[in-house]
């Protein structure tokens, strides 16, 4: 058993990339020549150990040095699981006078939310165990399901919300939203075609970052379809920013963005946004022109933000938040509720949070193991960072209205499930990180 | 990692550190730094406050009988330019109103419907623009469904609309003494200083009469509902709660059934000397007053019914009210309308001269002309009576005697002041008399519209002159001297406007040239004859009841100052007066007047007025020995007191006492005693039982009984 678990860990550092040179095992922290096994006694021949020897052996494993688990990022997990009991609390009161006013049981999207946050802790685990390599594999699985839901949600499975069709209804309830999936898609797709260095190539080539982007397009173009304008800002932003950080030339990426403004001026007069796309383009830039139409959920999001002063109207105690002022204010407007009921205070803290979220994953990053674990980790820190910008600076109308949650604290189940996951890719980077570099 | 994704990793770390600097100084933005503003728009979302109208006090005469009762009822509007923007043209919110309103659907859209060509009605005339009545007795709570649910019923407005009612035919007959009802403007909203409903035709204020003097007692205090309200328009709760106050009640002393009568005898009077051929007489005024300053009934000819005013004035009623075609029926000839006194007013030169020396027993020599500084002033009318006491003189009203007692005031009287050439020029003695008996100023009256009338001092002239020397009426450049009879006096007034000369004193000592007094000022006048001495404020409100029945506030007219005459000339006076009924130039309309019953004493006036016909004055008290009441009335371009007032004075008298067949208003010359408010919130007459209440006067003011209106706080 424990020579099994010897030879598990020792492959861990095989090369799956054969770009690069295989590296001394003694190299990576843990896996040093063990103390005397005889710490950890196996069971006796023919009997059977007791509940309670199992879990305190289980107990004793889970803190020993080469424990897994001790060589996950707990740092980035607090922030995580930090922000997620904000969120908690936010969307219970957020949703609570609306569910006492329909008669329904005022726990029922708090419930919803815990459980969320439990299966999505269990996927967490399950990725954050799996060897950050192996995710190349999956990677076009995750990546060809999500292509597929996208394509499903615009045929008439799909559920169209606030104009997007972005939904595929599920018998008994459910819903899946593939765009949340198909991000984390583009991340894994893009590290794993442009992340491997052929032998002798100082950066990746051209024709890498041209497949990358082509790869790339399939998602965003369905998006676009739905359309969601806000994941594809995001989608452009991670393809844009990982090809950049896999170290591309400078003029090409110049060469890149210059291609982007063209298509941007070819979307503007070529009339391919919609009207109501152009006015919640618009809207934030001035939120009393229409204050019931497009600006409304801006003007209201502002209003109970600004309500909130230093600490806060108190949870569950927010005037606008209980009147039900600000639409969609348990999901996309969630940092409205945390501005009025929790203030500044409250709204620094989530900043914070946020920020070491992002510090841990750029971190990983750096102290990758190889470019596919950097880029990894940098595709999920742009993600986050970005969705939680826009997603944030629309309900403080400093960006405009689109249909992003914000990381963790949304209420949702798809994005939570594709959160989770992708933390769950951060701890496995972090796992098989370099010790020097 | 490459160098290159290690270079542009930190540039990653810059970029994703700006954005959240970004967000957490926007936030500190919102929440620190515009935190009052965003406060003020977030209680803006969510607080509204439901203003309720008071409902506004009744004017009720002197037993509590209502002469204008106030009532809101809510009104129901739906404004179709809001709703024909909606994706089904309105037509679901109309089935939802409909369901509401308790009247089919198909019923509510003809009536919406626009009238053109080919709709008959039931549709709507007015512009598709304005908001259209469809139900204007709603019950308050289904209004307030309405008010409180804007976001089902966009376009649709509930507002109380306040209905004033008067009663027939008092309100015709007082109706410039009750005055009138208009929307607030907004510099009115600003000088009150108190929450309006928001809704125009709601918040009313009194523009004249009584209803703008008292306006602040009627209206009371408006209250005040702050609910808090979520997304959806639904109340969720309530965060402060002030109930309107009911207006006080105002009780006036105005008599109802005196107030018919002596407008009825008013308009007989000028429609009898009107189908005598005399069509320029078409004004004229009367006033009944207590001896002590409470005015019973105060008629101005014509009148109009007031209800016109009520849901908004046409243009042509309008033009009717202020127009000089049908002359003005707006204007309260009571207190503003300035009439020559004519003979009235030599009661005020007997005391005058009386003060200044001249024997209260003497001879005065009455002949048929005298002649002052070379111009011969006549007798109107009357032949040679030789030498009378000043008793006679008033009772024949003989023009000479007064003709030469003025002029000799006029000669020791600091003469050489009479050239005025500055304000500041010593009042005349004899005119200093007549303001000591109240003429030249306001009464004080608690009406908002009242004239001052003229007494010619040296001051008033001197502003004359130069108001209208070389501009106003322009003397000196119509004036001729060898022109029309105007024109020669305009050349004169040019030449000598500023000098007080003894012609000016001579015709203005038996109430003509310059003087003029209004109605109500003769009537205080005679009133402090009557009573002594004693000049009142005069007043027409008694007291202001709470709607609980409290009294608020007692009314007794002020005094504001004393004749400049002994009791012993008043009496004196006031004997001559009663001589004129009885054998003077009143005793023929006073024939057969039950005399016996009650004693009434007068003096009759005939003012002439060049070009015009003369204006007719009586003024009148009685009983002669204990004197209660006042009656006066000034009708211009008519002819002689004797003819025209005197035997319209006579019918109110019969109307007070009930002589002649006529009902008693005021038996015994008695008041009533003050009403009071009964459990039920009516007014009833003092001493009227509980069970007798109920039909008096149906017009329960229960506090708090106002309706809703919504506003929301901006």
């Amino acid at each position: 058993m424990t020579s099994l678990r010897d030879s598990d860990l020792g492959r861990k550092p095989g090369r799956s990339s054969p770009g690069q040179p295989a590296r001394p095992v003694a190299a990576y922290r843990g896996l040093a020549p063990l103390a005397p096994r005889q710490k950890f006694p196996g069971p006796r021949p023919g009997s059977r150990p007791s509940l309670g020897r199992r879990m305190g052996r289980l107990a004793r494993r889970a803190v020993a040095r080469k424990s897994p688990l001790r060589h996950l990022d707990w740092v980035l997990l607090g922030a995580v699981l930090a922000l997620s009991l904000m969120g908690t609390l936010l969307v219970w009161s957020a949703t609570q006078p609306g569910l006492i006013h329909s008669g329904q049981d005022p726990r029922t999207y708090l419930m919803k939310q815990l459980m969320n946050i439990a299966l999505g802790l269990i996927f967490m685990g399950a990725v954050a165990f799996l060897d950050y390599r192996k995710l190349r594999l999956y990677a076009p699985v995750i990546y060809g399901v999500s292509c597929v839901g996208l394509v499903v949600v615009l045929t008439p499975l799909g559920s169209i919300v606030n104009g997007a069709y972005s939904w595929i209804s599920l018998p008994g309830g459910f819903q899946i939203e593939p765009s949340e999936f198909a991000k984390l898609g583009i991340i894994l797709m893009t590290a794993t075609i442009i992340g491997e260095l052929r032998h002798g190539e100082a950066r990746p080539r051209l024709r890498a970052a041209g497949i990358a982007l082509a790869v790339a397009a399939v998602p965003i173009l369905l998006v676009a379809a739905e359309p969601d304008l806000g994941v594809v800002i995001l989608m452009l932003s991670l393809i844009i920013g990982l090809i950049a950080l896999s170290g591309v030339r400078l003029w090409w990426l110049g060469g890149l963005a210059a291609a982007g403004a063209v298509a941007m001026v070819a979307v503007i007069n070529l009339h391919l946004l919609k009207t109501y796309q152009i006015g919640r383009l618009t809207a934030f830039l001035h939120p009393s022109a229409d204050p019931r139409g497009t600006g409304y959920s801006a003007a209201q999001s502002k209003i109970a933000i600004g309500n909130g002063w230093w600490t806060g109207q108190g949870l569950f105690h927010g005037p606008l938040v209980s009147g039900n002022f600000v639409p969609e204010q348990h999901t996309d407007f969630i940092f409205a509720v945390a501005g009025e009921e929790l203030g500044f205070l409250g709204c620094t803290l989530i900043i914070v949070l946020l920020a070491v979220l992002l510090l841990r994953a750029l971190r990983i990053a750096q102290r990758a193991d190889d470019q596919f674990g950097m880029l990894v980790a940098c595709g999920v820190a742009i993600w986050f960072g970005v969705q939680s910008f826009v997603n944030i600076g629309m309900t403080m109308g400093i960006m405009p209205v689109t249909g992003l949650p914000l990381p963790f604290v949304s209420y949702g189940g798809s994005a939570m499930f594709a959160d989770m996951i992708a933390i769950g890719a951060l701890q496995s980077v972090y796992r098989h990180r370099t010790v020097f570099t | 990692m490459i160098p290159a994704s290690r270079r542009r990793l930190v540039v990653l770390y810059v970029v994703l550190a700006a954005l959240l600097l970004g967000l957490g100084s926007r936030a500190w933005f919102l929440q620190i730094a515009k935190h009052r503003t965003y406060v003020a728009l977030a209680n803006q979302d969510r607080i509204r406050d439901i203003v309720q109208p008071p409902v506004r006090g009744e004017i009720v005469d002197d037993t509590g009988a209502p002469m204008v009762s106030n009532r809101s009822e809510l009104m129901i509007s739906v404004n179709m330019s809001t709703l024909s923007q909606q994706a089904d043209g309105g037509k679901a919110e109309l089935a939802r109103l409909a369901s509401l309103l308790g009247m089919s659907s198909r019923k509510l859209q003809l009536k919406v419907r626009l009238c053109t060509v080919g709709v008959s009605q039931p549709c709507w005339p007015g512009s598709p623009y304005q908001p259209i009545p469809v139900d204007d007795h709603v019950a308050g709570k289904v209004a307030i469904q309405v008010l409180e649910s804007k976001r089902q019923f966009p376009g649709v407005t509930a507002e109380p609309q306040p209905v004033t009612q008067y009663a027939q035919p008092i309100g015709t007959a007082a109706s410039q003494l009750l005055g009138y009802l208009q929307p607030i403007t907004a510099a009115e909203v600003k000088k009150l200083g108190e929450p309006v409903t928001g809704f125009s035709g709601v918040d009313l204020v009194g523009q004249s009469g009584l209803e703008q003097q008292y306006d602040k007692q009627l209206r009371g205090r408006v209250g005040e509902n702050e609910v808090t309200v979520n997304a959806a328009g639904s109340v969720t709760g309530t965060l402060r709660k002030v109930s309107p106050k009911p207006g006080d009640d105002l009780v006036t002393s105005i008599n109802s059934k005196l107030q018919v009568a002596t407008q009825n005898a008013l308009a007989s009077a000028i429609h009898k000397t009107q189908s005598q051929g005399n069509s320029k007489a078409r004004t004229g005024a009367a006033v009944v007053m207590t001896t002590t300053g409470r005015i019973v009934a105060l008629a101005s000819y014509p009148s109009y019914n007031p209800s016109v005013w009520s849901g908004g004035i046409s243009a042509r009623q309008f033009k009717r009210l202020f127009g000089t075609s049908d002359s003005e029926p707006i204007l309260n000839r009571a207190t503003q309308g300035q009439y020559a006194p004519g003979s009235t007013w030599k009661v005020t030169t007997t005391a005058a001269a009386v003060k200044d020396g001249y024997s209260l027993y003497g001879d005065y020599n009455c002949p048929a002309a005298t002649t002052i500084s070379g111009h011969s002033y006549a007798n109107d009318g009357a032949p040679n009576l030789g030498p009378m006491s000043l008793h006679q003189a008033l009772v024949v009203s003989c023009d000479t005697v007064f003709y030469d007692l003025a002029y000799s005031m006029w000669l020791h009287d600091r003469r050489g002041a009479n050239d005025v050439t500055s304000p500041h020029a010593p009042v005349q003695k004899m005119q200093a008399d007549e303001l000591g008996w109240g003429f030249g100023r306001d009464t004080g009256v608690d009406l908002p519209e009242e004239n001052p009338g003229t007494v010619p001092t040296r001051e008033w002239l001197y502003y004359y002159w130069k108001d209208n020397a070389h501009q106003g009426q322009n003397w000196c450049k119509y004036g001729r001297a060898n022109g029309s009879y105007i024109q020669q006096i305009e050349y004169d007034n040019c030449q000598s406007g500023n000098v007080w000369t003894p012609g000016q004193a001579v015709i203005a000592s038996i109430g003509q040239g310059y003087v003029s007094v209004t109605p109500l000022q003769l009537a205080r006048a005679y009133a402090a004859l009557a009573n002594g001495g004693t000049v009142y404020a005069p007043r027409i409100g008694r007291a202001l009841l709470s709607p609980d029945g409290k009294v608020v506030r007692r009314i007794t007219p002020p005094v504001t100052g004393h004749l400049p005459a002994s009791k012993t000339t008043l009496a004196y006076i006031r004997s001559a007066l009663a001589g004129v009924v009885t054998q003077g130039t009143a005793q023929g309309a006073f024939g057969g007047f039950p005399l016996g019953k009650v004693c009434v004493a007068g003096k009759t006036g005939t003012a002439q007025v060049a070009g015009n016909l003369a204006t007719s004055v009586f003024a009148s008290f009685g009983p002669c020995d204990h004197p209660k009441y006042v009656v006066v009335m000034m009708i211009p371009d008519s002819g002689y007191g004797a003819d025209v007032s005197a035997p319209a004075v006579r019918q109110i008298w019969d109307s007070i006492y009930g002589l002649e067949g006529h009902q008693a208003a005021l038996p015994g010359g008695q008041l009533p005693a003050l009403p009071r408010i009964n459990k039920a919130g009516q007014i009833v007459p003092a001493g009227d039982g509980q069970q007798a209440s109920g039909k008096k006067h149906a017009s329960t003011r229960k506090p708090g009984s106002g309706q809703a209106s919504g506003r929301s706080r901006a």
